[in-house]
Formats: structure tokens, sequence, C-alpha cells
């Protein structure tokens, strides 16, 4: 039996212990003694989330193929363990040795959303490993970061050796076998560091250095030595068959937000949305090989006993073989007992017959993401979605039996008027019009309900709105109010219902997002208040964030609300995606002059991403 | 067919929850490949139910489920195919062939036993005083506790509920009433014997492990839920 790092007396105590004992199924266990590199991959959230993420699925199962490396996970402890943790002195461990972190060579955290900052903290607090790089010596836990807010690490900079840019399959072999060297050598600390920014894809904070201008802004931006690249090129998988997939994903005994298997079928998106970050950084397009992608399916199914299976990608409809290889899940549903669980599809023919074939019609709901309420405001953010597709798609769906539809917008978006929001409620109603036109009374089963819910609008780096300002809180709600009453006046009210995000959260987000290597000490002085668990609502307080603010001089309109020119030097702009800082500049034009860019199906424009030399630019190119 | 499992669940899975469990058997089934009926419907799920659900902090070597088949192999192959595909700590000992009439695990099982050992942290005093007073605490005419309910407290007499309490070994054993008639827990009288030795209760002295589940045998006497079936 493994020894477990909590003693009954707290497990007994605490909210659902088995977040915290490991030995699931599937997962790893190895002799510490016979490893030369152990690896510990965090989720800073509770562990029912961190476990339903992909990412380190996949970097668990490529690690722990290499004889020489044993990767485990830890996930946050909740706030009650937390507690007893500092209460009694119990180092943060790992779940499958139950050895505590500061035993690992490395801690590798992945970034998924800005609001799990304070957790970082907490997991390295927890752990004993120092908090910020320069205090860290040769020995200790070497702690790197990756995932999507890696792309502006600068808010973190202070807390992490390394960051990882890109794809995970591709440089960290390189990556142990140089950390080998250095951990049996008299190798310095700073020596593996320099050595370690040259690999691709991996950018090491302390290198570099930021000066200021009287206005805050960003005065110069560069290595602190010679020989450190200057700009970090992110890592990009070309040929999917020639790197892994995890076939046997570690199982949870608890039930977890994605409690199924996950197939990932393509990486990138050719839409070109001009609000999204991930539609940019992920570029390019690159669908998997369908045929894998069957293998894979069969394998995770047999090797889980998960009862369901899902796809993920930006955007499933735009794989092609997508019919194809929904018609061999289908046919495995049938003989096996599979369920499918779709992700959001664009709302056509193909669709609705796939979703007829398997969910309950009356139980089930469309999803349509218009993103703004008018024609205008769409050729703005570039989404392609118009009204005709909306209401030829949820005609399509209201004859064949659905009456339910839920529609998701985004308020605060550049260029945004209120006749624009307005166009929130009218296109609400319109809906609600063509189900009355067009379903006789005697074919309805109960009353049509369209859902339409807005969230804030936050610019990411690395997108065309990167310079864009967020609005305020207090327009934010003004805005939504006026939906409100707009939607209580239209002439089918009672199958209308609209919903709005929490604003102060989201403000918080923003200014995360694109911060700068001021704020470490924010969040440092954040977290030392006591505040864990920022992405949850019942822990979040925003004075925290005030206080810290205001005790560095810092002001939120800075970073939140200002206008920023494309001239000005932005915390990340030395990595590159791939995407060239000049397409965006040229988007962040065209989107003021409402002006559609076409996907990268229909016609190329030249972002930059053809250069990593695979995927959709290549596509019919032969 | 009606198939009856027996398991057992050890060592750190002594902290997995009665509904984590069930999910984990569903998830096994499927990895071994068994043949389990289905519900019908969108979302079809396996026709199994389980017997007494074990609290939590305590381990077993008597647990079961029963499964409807569509076919079956052999008992044997059945128990290696789950053994095949399972976490160390849940372990199939059991997989026998019920009549077509026979009654869900859950509405027959009557009674369970238990084996409980003190923790090498317990003070040996303590130990002392507790065994040296289970024969005069089943002595008693009636073995009173304070039981607590949302609502209110009220007074009850266990001792009905305790069929054997006595000395093994080094250990304490006690066989009592499980299941839907009447349902007596070893910790609720764990906590009476500490009462009646005169000191005070801390849980995390002991270990409970459950032996076995139980039900009504013809002959009168308690019988394993795994006899009212057969190998095959």
């Amino acid at each position: 039996m493994r020894k477990l790092a909590l003693p009954d007396e707290i497990l007994m105590k605490v909210e659902k212990p088995a977040r915290y004992i490991g030995g699931e199924y599937n997962s790893v266990m190895k002799d510490k003694d016979k490893v030369d590199v152990r690896f510990c991959m965090c989720f800073p959230d509770v562990y029912e989330i961190g476990m339903s993420h992909l990412g380190i699925q996949i970097l668990y199962d490529m690690f722990n193929r290499r004889e020489d490396t044993w990767c485990e996970r830890v996930y946050s402890p909740w706030p009650d363990l937390d507690a007893e943790m500092r209460e009694n002195n119990i180092p943060l461990f790992a779940l499958e040795s139950q050895d505590p972190i500061k035993d690992f060579d490395f801690l590798g955290i992945t970034l998924q959303y800005e609001m799990c900052y304070t957790n970082i903290l907490q997991v390295l607090d927890l752990a004993g490993i120092p908090l910020r790089t320069r205090d860290r010596k040769k020995g200790d836990t070497l702690v790197i970061g990756g995932g999507p807010c890696s792309y502006n690490p600068e808010p973190i900079a202070d807390f992490f050796d390394i960051f990882y840019m890109g794809e995970g399959e591709v440089s960290y072999d390189a990556l142990l076998e140089l950390y080998k060297v250095y951990k049996h050598s008299d190798m310095t600390r700073e020596e593996f560091l320099i050595k370690v920014s040259h690999i691709p894809g991996l950018y090491v904070p302390e290198l570099y250095e930021v000066t200021y201008k009287d206005d805050g802004t960003i005065a110069s931006f560069a290595p602190r030595f010679d020989g450190v690249p200057a700009t970090v090129t992110k890592t990009v998988v070309i040929d999917h068959s020639k790197v892994t997939y995890p076939e046997k994903p570690v199982v949870s005994f608890m039930k977890l937000t994605q409690d199924r298997v996950v197939l990932e079928i393509m990486r990138g998106c050719i839409r070109g949305c001009r609000f999204c970050q991930a539609g940019m950084i992920y570029r390019p397009t690159r669908p998997k090989d369908v045929n894998l992608l069957k293998g894979y399916a069969e394998k995770m199914l047999a090797s889980t006993g998960h009862e369901e299976i899902t796809f993920s990608s930006l955007s499933s409809s735009d794989y092609e073989e997508l019919p194809e290889l929904t018609d061999c899940l289908i046919e495995k549903m049938d003989n096996e007992h599979v369920n499918i669980s779709l992700p959001s599809l664009r709302i056509d023919a193909f669709s609705l017959d796939v979703m007829s074939k398997i969910q309950d019609v009356k139980k089930s709901s469309l999803t349509f993401a218009p993103e703004a309420g008018t024609q205008r405001l769409r050729n703005v953010i570039n989404k392609g979605l118009t009204k005709e597709n909306i209401m030829d798609g949820a005609l399509k769906a209201f004859k064949g039996g659905w009456d339910k539809v839920k529609l998701y917008f985004m308020m605060g978006l550049p260029t945004e008027t209120y006749d624009d929001i307005a166009g929130i409620a009218d296109l609400s109603e319109e809906i609600t019009e063509l189900f009355f036109a067009n379903i006789p009374r005697e074919e309805r089963n109960g009353r049509v309900m369209v859902t339409a819910s807005a969230s804030y609008f936050v610019p990411k780096p690395f997108t065309p709105f990167q310079w864009a300002p967020m609005i305020r809180p207090e327009e934010f709600v003004k805005r939504a109010y006026f939906v409100k009453d707009r939607f209580r006046e239209e002439k089918n009210h009672k199958s209308l219902k609209f919903q709005y995000h929490e604003a102060d959260i989201t403000i918080l987000e923003g200014l995360l997002a694109r911060g700068d290597r001021k704020l470490c000490d924010v969040i440092y002085d954040v977290y030392k208040a006591g505040q864990i668990f920022d992405a949850w609502t019942e822990f979040f307080k925003k004075e925290n964030w005030d206080n810290a603010m205001a005790k560095h001089g810092l002001d939120i309109d800075f970073y939140t609300y200002r206008d920023r020119s494309v001239d000005e030097i932005l915390p990340w702009d030395f990595i590159d995606i791939g995407v060239t800082r000049r397409f965006l500049e040229k988007e962040w034009e065209n989107a003021q002059n409402e002006k559609v860019t076409p996907n990268c199906r229909q016609q190329c424009s030249g972002c930059g991403a053809a250069r990593f030399g695979g995927g959709v630019c290549f596509e019919n190119k032969n | 067919m009606k198939i009856r499992i027996k398991y057992s669940k050890l060592g750190n899975l002594r902290f997995i929850g009665h509904l984590d469990v069930m999910r984990y058997f569903q998830k096994e089934i499927r990895r071994a490949g068994l043949d389990v009926s289905y519900s019908k419907g969108y979302s079809p799920h396996q026709i199994i139910s389980f017997a007494a659900p074990l609290a939590m902090g305590i381990t077993s070597d008597g647990e079961y489920f029963d499964g409807e088949f569509e076919s079956v192999t052999s008992s044997k192959e059945m128990i290696d195919a789950l053994n095949s595909v399972s976490v160390d700590e849940m372990r199939v000992s059991e997989c026998v062939l019920l009549p077509d009439d026979a009654k869900n695990s859950m509405s027959v099982v009557s009674a369970s036993d238990y084996v409980i050992t003190f923790e090498d942290k317990t003070p040996a005093d303590e130990i002392q005083i507790i065994r040296d007073s289970v024969a005069g605490f089943m002595m008693q005419n009636e073995i009173v506790i304070l039981k607590k309910t949302k609502k209110s407290e009220r007074e009850e007499n266990i001792k009905p509920g305790i069929m054997a309490c006595e000395l093994r070994d080094d250990s304490i054993y006690m066989l009592l009433f499980t299941g839907s008639e009447y349902n007596l827990k070893p910790e609720l009288v764990m906590q009476a014997l500490y009462a009646y030795a005169g000191i005070e209760h801390n849980p995390f002295h002991y270990h409970i492990h459950r032996l076995e589940t139980y039900m009504n045998g013809p002959d009168g006497q308690v019988m394993p839920l795994y006899k009212a079936g057969r190998s095959f």
C-alpha cells in the first residue's frame, strides 16, 4: 500500500479526500531510484477541473514513455486542505508517489486562465519552493510554465524559471537531456538557463531586462547576456503521426468536469475571429488523420472504460472528415453503448442529422455563437456567421423538432454602439418569430425558448484587438440593463431569456491578460493577503487586488481602459507566434473599417504561419 | 442472467466514496469487455446494483454488486478479466450465477461482520482497557447510546443489533445487523465500547475492516451473499 502524505485525521476531515490519494487506474508508478528526472505536472486549480485537462494527459503520457523520467501530478489543494497543510506544516506532495514536490527536478504548471495566478503561488509556497526565480539555487525544483497564458508570461515572470511557448511534444526531450547534463556536472544555474534559452520555444524571463518610459509603457526589452535570443519562437507539431497521444489516460475515481475520452481532432482554427487568442496562437490549422483518430478512439475507450467520447478542437465543423469520424463512432455507439458528446457545431443539415441520431431532440438545445448583435459588428470582429446562416440553421432545427436555442454574445467589443447591442434582443426575437411563423400549432411540443447570454469582452495578447481598450464595468452593467429592458419590450418576451456575466472578475482578467512585469509584485501581495482560487466567485475579493495595485502605485486604467498605439512595445512582443505583428496591425485596421478577412481555406491572407511548413497553408498544394 | 460479484476494497481506497465505487465498476466492467446488459434509451446505463454501502474510512473483503448480463463465460474467467483491468486495492474474489428469481443483494442484506484493529500509535494502556472491557460490555442488558440526528438527540439501545462482539487475537470481532430492516454501524458500537470503558473515544486509534456481508440462509443462520448463487 502506498503511504499517503496526509494522515487519516485530515483526510476524513476535508471535503472529497479522493482528490489527494492518487492511485487512479492508468496512473503511472515507477521506482524513483531508477529514474534520473522527476517531473511533476500541475494544473493550479481543484482536482476535478485539472484532471479534465487534455494537455496534462498528453505530457504525462509523453514523459512517462521515457525510461529515465517519472512524471506525476499535483493540483491545488482546496482551501480546507490548504489551511490544514499550513497549520500542520505538511509540504505539498505529488499524487503518485505522495513525495514532497520539493524532491522533484521539475514542476510544470499549465496556465489555462489568468485567474489561477494566485494559485500558482499557493502551490509554490505549500511546496516550499522559493516563490521568486531570483531566490532559487541549483538543486531547487525548476518551475516551468506553459499553455495559453504563457503567451503573455510577463505578469508572472518573477515566479517561473522557464516558460514553454508552443506545443510540448517538440522541445521537452532537448530540455530533459540538457537538464541531465546540468544535474550531473558542475554547470551553474546561470549557464544552464542560458543554454535553455537556445532551445526552440523556451523563454527564461530572468535573462531579459525591461525598462520603462515615464508614461509606464515599455522603453526596451532585451536580453541581459550576449547570445541569448532576442525573440522566442513558439514550437509547432507538423506531423501528428510522429508524436504521441495518451492512449491510456488516467481514469479518476471521482466524477470530473470532463469525464470522458477526449479525442483531439485538429489544432488551430481557420476562422480568424479578431477577438480570439486561440485562433491566432495555434496557427496554422492542422487536422489529424482520420484513421489515426479512429485508432485512438478505439484504444482509449478500451483502456479507460469510459462510456462517452467527445472531440476537441477550436472549430470541429471545419474538420473535413467529421462525417466519416462520427459515422464510425455512431456504429460503436450502437454496438458498444458509447455515448457521443458533441462539441458545438455549425448548425446545418449534417450536424442536425448527427444530433438527431445521438441526442434526445426534445431535451437538447441548439447553440449559436453570433458574438455580436448586428452584421456590422460581426464584420468588425470577423465572425463569419451571418443572420441568414443563423435563421437558416434555426429553421431547419425547428422543423427537426428542436425548440430550445442558446445564443452567445460578447459586450464591450471595439466600436460597439447601442444599436449593436439592441441587436442582441432583436435577433433573439426574430428567431422566436421564425418558430411561430413556420411551426404549426399542432406540431409544437412546448414553448420555444431562446436564451441569450453576454460575456464581458477582454482583449487578449496576439489578437488584432490587443490594442483595444476594455469598456469600464459601469458601462458594461449599463449596457446589460439596456439589453435586458429591450428584451422585456420584445413581443415574444415570454420565450426569451437574457443573462450576463459578472463584471468584477472579468476586469481582473483584463488586467492580467495584458499586464507587464510590474504586476508580479501585485500578484505576490494579493497572495500574501491570503487570496487563492480567484476563479471561484466565492473566494474572489476585489479589494485585495485594489489594495495591492495602490500599494505599488499602479493604475488599472493603464492596463485595461487605455487606447494603445500600434507603435507601443507590448510586453509580449518578444514572442514570435508565426502570425506576424504586421498582420495583426492590418487586421486591427480592417476591424475599424468593418472589413471581413476570408478564412484560411477560402484564401490565404498571409498571416505568417505558413513558415512552419505545414497544415492548412499547404492543403491542395502538393 | 443474474450475476453476483464479491470484491475487496482495501488500503487507500477507504477514501473513495460509495458513488465513486459504483462509477469505478461501471468502467472496470467495460474495460474487462464483459457482456453486461444496458437499459434502453438515449443514454443507456448498465443494469447493476450494489449491496450495503461502506462508510468512508472502512476497508472490506466482503463487498457485493449484482449485474444483469447478456452472456457469461465462467466464474474464473470473469474474475480474471475484471482483476486484470483493476487497480490493486480493488479485487474481485467471487462471481456466481444467481437463480432467476433471486432478489437483489441490496434488499437481502441482513448482517455483516467486522474486525477492528488498533493503530500502532494507540497507547498500549488504552488498548488494554478496551480489550478488558469487551466481555463486560456485552454482559450489559442494554447498551444505550445517544443518537444525534439533524433535528434531535435521542437515546437508543443498540444491544439487539449486536449478534456478536468478542476478542479475536489482537483484535475485536463483531457481527452486526445490516441492511434495510435494522442497520447498526460498527463506529457506533466502538463509540459505546469506549464510553463503557471510560476512555475518550478517538476514531483514529483503530481501523475497521468489514469481513463479509450476509443474508439470512434457509436454516435460519446468516450466510455470505455469494452462497445464494453457484459458480459456473
